[in-house]
């Protein structure tokens, strides 16, 4: 299966073993992922102004830049990338006049955007399209004996209209665990939001989330916490010095992304996983459970 | 709290400015308190989604605008899933956000920003809080 890919900034930088790990777990699973020939910033966080249509530009343009190659379905990883792509696509569905003022807009692209692209996140793809059963299938070293609390943050559940899951209790990354051979935990604070871009102007506030969202998945005999969004975790990884710093007691727990653990489940190692990207090493755990 | 409410505020046009941006009818709001129940940064903030909706029923642009509180949502849409009434608080407070940055008064300082935060953060941060913070 060929699919167009967007990477987005972050996962060309700071989140390099989030992109390393789902092109080789997604490959692996027979997905080749086309990554858009040009592409600009998705605009990071939709713009929530009724009249603000200038702002839906840049997402737009990338759904555009799938359209010019020939495809029907971008695929992303991020969490905060698909919710602003995903988003401004269902805005200009459902508003042709708005699409028809950006469209003139962008009178210099070769092609109109006629909202006949689908944003797809990487975990939309392996259980819609791929399916739980067949990824089992492809697993080689199951993940036994590890402990995961899914973390599911904003973005991939919220706004219903563009959840992936259900935005209470979603179930998705505890049903992918299952499949890899881990063990999900019970985790109450799944969809709590870790503070997001707070950790620019307010870095404490982010501590004491990150405390909280940790501490609850550490009560629940987590041995760490999977998320899918790179904002997510650098507030849940890099942030654990600040955190122990303003809560003496906190202990601290290993963060990796989901596309990690299928990495790792499906026969990566080390240079798929990019363990060098993390502030709190997943290392030692890992080998501990006889899995690196 | 005490709120002195003047016929003049009510009448000023802000209420219908702000519904305007957000394209949100505040009225339908009961004030049930759903949405600060489930705010995660309600902790620290001066005040709560629920009272942002009264004050801008209310017309109280000055003490809505010289909030802590609009600073501090990150339109985690937590209070936007769970309001029984439909209303959209996030979008309230993002009207809020733009009728100050739209007079140019930014919030996040980026030249202030020292040279190994811009380093340590992850470009998803760094134009997340402009996005939101800056005109
Ligand atoms: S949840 Fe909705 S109805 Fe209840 S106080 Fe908040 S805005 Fe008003
Ligand atoms: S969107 Fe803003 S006000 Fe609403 S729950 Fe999230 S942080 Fe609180």
């Amino acid at each position: 299966m060929k699919l167009s890919y967007y990477p987005g900034c972050t996962l060309k930088n700071h989140a390099r073993n989030f992109e390393d790990s789902t092109l080789f777990a997604m490959g692996r699973l027979g997905v080749e992922a086309v990554e858009l020939k040009r592409w600009n910033c998705c605009g990071t966080v939709y713009s929530l102004s009724a009249d603000d249509l200038m702002r839906q530009v840049a997402p737009i343009r990338n759904l555009l830049r799938a359209r010019e190659s020939g495809h029907d379905r971008l695929m992303t990883g991020c969490a905060m990338c698909f919710n602003t792509l995903k988003r401004a696509n269902n805005r200009v569905r459902s508003r042709p006049e708005d699409l028809e003022r950006m469209n003139a807009f962008m009178y210099d692209e070769p092609l109109d955007y006629r909202g006949d692209v689908d944003v797809l996140h990487v975990l939309e793809v392996v259980r819609d399209q791929i399916g739980f059963d067949a990824l089992r299938k492809q697993v080689v070293r199951p993940l036994e004996g590890l402990k995961v609390a899914c973390y599911y943050g904003c973005l991939l559940v919220r706004p219903r209209e563009v959840g992936i899951d259900d935005c209470e209790n979603p179930t998705l990354l505890e049903n992918l665990v299952t499949a890899l051979g881990g063990e999900p935990v019970d985790f109450s604070h799944k969809t709590e939001c870790c503070a997001a871009y707070q950790t620019l102007d307010k870095p404490e506030i982010v501590a004491d989330r990150t405390y909280q969202i940790l501490g609850a998945a550490r009560g629940q005999g987590a041995d760490l916490v999977a998320v899918s969004c790179p904002l997510c975790a650098f507030n849940l990884d890099q942030r654990q010095d600040l955190t122990l710093k303003r809560h003496p007691d906190f202990l601290g727990l290993p963060v990796m992304y989901f596309s990690q653990l299928m990495a790792l489940a499906l026969g990566g190692g080390e240079p798929e996983l990019r363990l060098d990207f993390h502030h709190n090493p997943p290392g030692p755990l890992l080998a501990g459970k006889g899995l690196l | 709290m005490t709120l002195r409410i003047s016929r003049s505020q009510v009448q000023s046009g802000f209420t219908a400015r702000v519904q305007r941006l957000a394209d949100q009818n505040l009225m339908a709001c009961y004030q049930c308190g759903k949405c600060s129940a489930g705010c995660p940064m309600a902790a620290y903030m001066d005040i709560l989604p629920n009272q942002m909706i009264r004050l801008a029923q209310l017309g109280q642009e000055e003490t809505l605008l010289n909030a802590e509180a609009i600073w501090l949502c990150v339109s985690c849409m937590t209070c936007n899933t769970r309001c029984p009434k439909g209303v959209r608080i996030a979008e309230l407070i993002e009207s809020l956000r733009q009728v100050r940055l739209r007079a140019r008064q930014d919030h996040l300082q980026v030249d202030r920003l020292s040279p190994e935060t811009l380093q340590a953060v992850p470009p998803i941060a760094l134009i997340g809080s402009m996005r939101k913070f800056t005109s």
